[in-house]
């Protein structure tokens, strides 16, 4: 059997490296493309780029763009394109602000509003590509032309402001409490969940590890990396808590937060989730193991809308009123955050951290060109050649036979069972233990 | 077959015997598998030379290496063309020289018209325009030679397969071709269709063009072929001269069969229960082609423990009758029933057919059965994840577990189950493919080409894979190409011949001879036992 061969355990040593790293060049490459772009920055812009009132303002600044991201990496993991999000942002944006600024809808009420508006969008669009079988790259290029009008129509292509209550999610922080500290307490108490949530995490992840028995990775290595992640945790932390007085952390950056672990899980951990990826992955495969691929096809439209909704709302609030250029190639920024964080064009790869890196990247690159006061035209043009660079480097990796295994650092196997929750070895049914053919025959 | 003795005419001059073609131990090896192990073949001027060999024995790959599509370096031998030595490194030198090969999927463009088609890649220009004049002009005496009426400014998808098989002719005739390769050419074609495409090719025959064919067909190949070379197993076993050795069906297909079958498939007592499914009168359409089916009134019938086995040809309607059956996954249904357990069960898509126990592997394991960017460890729970899920959420620790189990027990040979489907041999993926059906706990497994592009030493284990599945009372039905499979491992053999059940065999008593009559020819219809 010449063409079976079993990688020795003496083979896998050079693996901690990667290990550390979660096992995938590709994409810690990106990460430290990041890291090194934050540098870069902050040795150019004399601190600028790390101090509080900036990193602040990056996250109140791109959190939207990131979660259009979240969405848009699934659309793109199901092997489509979803053209539309800036106008959907605009379109949910506008019906927010007249919702409270003309009907009297409360402000939480309006919130309800722009979702169920997401959620109609999104099942508008997801009918047209699941189950009329248009491509999504059209019936979202419809979309793009039909909610920028409408956004026009209701607004009467005039600025519509929201109240003040309204404009928490958007330009909120979390809010003073406690002893004086000289540091906003909850920005503190956040940090610190943070950094014992990573440290809980990598030691759940060892002992399922231990308890069935599969490899585990050094003891150093894991001490590393909680280590390393956590440094950079407290970091921001106190960058973050240390700023001008009523700033801190942003409430968008909580939403973000909360939606990166929500989607994190459901694209790694959850039936649906594997089917985002099958389908994307080989279509015809994932059908003939009995997926829906219409149904995954719809969800996936249908939920990119609805965060498309949600990015619209915080901008707004962000704003302080909606107007008829909200959004405008917010698209384009979102598309480009998940190829820099490493999804395929051709679908059936990517993962949510990839693309939140990937849209963190652009983020600081916008925001480092701005601080050292490099013109828009520049800024576009720097971007354009990093996500060439990007997505190039991607596809040279591949074609030198080097398999581009993206997704697998997030995708990797985090087990949710503690440890004494996992089942013994669990014969499946239809196992045949007694399949012990004889050594092959010579012939 | 061709011996050196007898081809060591010096290279560079004009070939004696009229040998305008003539590869001399050709040996072409895919990882894992040598598909072609030192064949000659010769061809003379003006001849009809038809290639025979069960699917897989490797007919094609020979073309392929003829034809240019496996470029000079990747193989091994000599090719010489009329005369010289030559080297192709892809179609277009093998077309320009005058080899052209007209492939079992026409490689033509739908949309484009017939002129348009014939010229394309080759475009005749003025004054660096394309000449549609002069185009349109040649196009009609070409088509004229291969017998087709039709205006040439037809679109392609408006004619028929037949027709778009002359079309395919008449540009391999418009870059005056010596040599034509036809794959398979009357698989698609109707009787009449398939006589006029012979005639046409008896007529160039006359003109000097010599004519390679490979057919499934053995009454075509008699009628029209002057000689025969037979091919097994990647080796070249005999050439016939068909008048000479007073060839019949029966000589080719003893040539074709002929090969002992000794301790290829591991031990096994059958153990056969009760008659627990039943397919009657399944008929289905082709889901393009509406007059076509692809299976006509069929009745199947297995017993609990049993292997059942199903013979045919390529484009019988193997595949088309487990797929329809699998959920309706292929084609238009029509009529039908089928029984499970003594009751009529209703299996309108793919999960109410897992759900009743059905499984499906794929023959074309890397399109249908897997996606090749996952891991192993996720293509086995795949088809069935709620299994092991609480509610909507996956339970990682279980799917490890139940991949490893599987791992283990099926051999799969992989580091971890960590890693892609894609970095495991053709065997390896295969045994994945069975792990993620048998984990669905089916008590039918329809295995299609299961051995397909693997090894020997995988193969044997995978013969003892469908074994002990039938010796837990489930049943397997098995669709191969390879008739020593079906009669080492099948308890019953079921014949199809275009979408029709002809015949069902004893596994004990059947013999390649009468396996191969009923796959070639409508004998006998067969109602269920």
């Amino acid at each position: 059997m010449s063409t079976d061969s079993i990688t020795t355990r003496g083979e896998k040593k050079p693996a901690a490296k990667k290990k550390l790293f979660g096992g995938n060049v590709r994409q810690f490459g990106i990460l430290f493309s990041l890291i090194a772009i934050i540098v870069l920055f902050q040795i150019l812009t004399d601190g600028l780029t790390l101090s509080s009132g900036n990193l602040i303002n990056l996250v109140s600044q791109y959190s939207y763009i990131l979660i259009l991201a979240i969405g848009m990496v699934m659309v793109i993991i199901a092997g489509h394109i979803d053209l539309s999000v800036g106008s959907v942002a605009a379109f949910a944006g506008i019906i927010v602000a007249t919702s409270m600024a003309e009907w009297n809808f409360s402000w939480p009420m309006a919130i309800v509003l722009g979702l169920v508006v997401g959620v109609l969008i999104g099942a508008w669009q997801g009918m047209w590509v699941a189950y009329v079988g248009v491509p999504a790259f059209i019936v979202t290029l419809a979309g793009m032309l039909i909610f920028r009008g409408g956004n026009q129509l209701i607004g009467n292509a005039n600025t519509v402001p929201v109240p003040e209550g309204f404009t928490i999610i958007g330009a909120g922080y979390l809010p003073e409490i406690g002893p004086d500290t000289g540091y906003n307490n909850l920005t503190l108490l956040l940090g610190i969940i943070v950094a014992v949530a990573i440290a809980v995490r990598e030691w759940r992840a060892r002992s399922v590890q231990k308890t069935m028995g599969s490899e585990m990775s050094p003891l150093w290595v894991s001490l590393l990396k909680v280590g390393l992640l956590d440094a950079v945790v407290i970091y921001a932390t106190f960058l973050f808590a240390g700023g001008r007085v009523g700033t801190s952390f942003p409430v968008s950056g909580i939403i973000l937060g909360v939606l990166v672990l929500l989607y994190s899980f459901v694209t790694r951990n959850t039936i649906i989730g594997r089917h985002v990826y099958a389908v994307g992955g080989n279509k015809l495969a994932a059908e003939l193991s009995g997926v829906n691929s219409r149904r995954v096809n719809f969800l996936v439209m249908m939920n990119m809308s609805v965060l498309a909704s949600l990015a619209g709302m915080i901008f707004v609030a962000r704003a302080g009123a909606s107007g008829p250029q909200d959004g405008l190639s917010w698209e384009l920024d979102a598309i480009a955050a998940v190829f820099i964080g490493g999804a395929a064009v051709s679908g059936g790869i990517g993962t949510v951290i990839g693309s939140i890196v990937g849209g963190l990247v652009m983020a600081v690159l916008n925001n480092g060109l701005q601080l050292l006061g490099v013109g828009s035209d520049l800024v576009q043009i720097i971007k354009g050649l990093v996500l060439l660079v990007a997505v190039g480097v991607d596809v040279w990796n591949k074609r030198q036979g080097r398999p581009s295994l993206i997704g697998f650092m997030t995708r990797r196997r985090t087990p949710m069972a503690p440890a004494e929750a996992a089942p013994a070895v669990v014969p499946a049914a239809g196992t045949p233990s007694t399949v012990r053919p004889p050594d092959v025959p010579t012939n | 077959m061709s011996n050196a003795a007898e081809s060591n005419q010096p290279v560079g001059q004009p070939a004696a015997h009229h040998v305008i073609l003539e590869m001399r131990s050709i040996t072409k090896e895919f990882p894992g598998v040598k598909a072609l192990s030192d064949v000659s073949l010769t061809v003379n001027a003006g001849e009809i030379h038809a290639i025979c060999g069960e699917n897989g024995a490797g007919k094609s790959t020979l073309m392929k290496v003829l034809s240019g599509v496996y470029p000079y370096g990747s193989y091994s031998g000599d090719i010489i063309f009329q005369g010289a030595e030559v080297r192709f490194k892809d179609i277009r030198s093998s077309e320009e020289a005058g080899i052209a090969i007209i492939h079992q999927e026409l490689a033509l463009i739908p949309e484009l018209s017939i002129t348009e088609n014939i010229f394309l890649g080759n475009e005749p220009t003025r004054w660096g325009a394309i000449d549609w004049v002069g185009a349109k002009r040649t196009a009609l005496e070409l088509l004229a030679r291969v017998g087709l009426r039709d205006d040439p400014d037809t679109l392609i998808k408006n004619i028929g397969v037949g027709k778009q098989q002359l079309v395919e002719i008449a540009k391999a005739l418009n870059k005056s071709v010596k040599v034509l390769i036809l794959d398979e050419p009357t698989a698609a074609l109707n009787e009449s269709d398939s006589q006029h495409l012979l005639d046409l090719i008896r007529g160039l025959k006359g003109k000097g063009i010599s004519s390679i064919m490979i057919s499934h067909k053995l009454n075509e190949i008699e009628q029209v072929a002057d000689s025969i070379t037979i091919i097994r197993d990647g080796r070249a076993i005999e050439t016939l001269d068909v008048q000479a050795d007073g060839v019949n069906e029966d000589r080719i297909i003893r040539g074709m069969v002929g090969r002992s079958l000794e301790s290829r498939f591991p031990d096994r007592t059958p153990n056969i229960g009760e008659v627990f499914f039943e397919v009657r009168d399944w008929t289905v359409q082709h889901p393009q082609v509406a007059e076509r089916m692809v299976a006509k009134g069929s009745n199947l019938t297995v017993r609990r423990g049993e292997i059942v086995g199903i013979a045919g040809l390529m484009g019988a309607g193997r595949t088309e009758l487990a797929m329809s059956v699998f959920g309706r996954s292929y084609g238009t249904f029509l009529s039908g029933q089928i029984f499970k357990d003594g009751k009529e069960i209703q299996l309108r898509n793919v999960s109410e057919a897992i759900d009743h126990g059905l499984a499906y592997v794929s023959e074309d394991r890397k399109a249908l059965g897997l996606n090749l960017l996952d891991d192993i460890k996720r293509s086995v729970v795949a088809a069935k994840l709620s299994k092991i899920s609480a509610g909507p959420v996956v339970n990682d620790s279980k799917e490890f577990a139940i991949a490893e189990e599987y791992r283990k027990n099926l051999r799969i040979k992989t580091p971890s189950v960590d890693v892609g489907v894609s970095t495991l041999s053709g065997g390896n993926q295969q045994k994945v493919v069975l792990a993620k059906w048998m984990f669905t706990d089916p008590d039918i497994l329809i295995l299609d080409e299961p051995t397909r592009g693997i090894d020997v030493g995988a193969k044997y284990e995978i013969y003892g894979i469908i074994q002990s599945l039938a010796a837990q009372g489930k049943g397997v039905i098995l669709i191969s190409s390879e008739l020593p499979e079906l009669l080492g491992l099948a308890d019953r053999i079921y014949t199809i011949f275009e979408g029709a059940i002809t015949d069902c065999i004893d596994g004990a008593v059947a013999d390649p001879e009468t396996l191969m009559k009923s796959m070639t020819s409508a004998k006998k219809k067969v109602q269920s036992r």
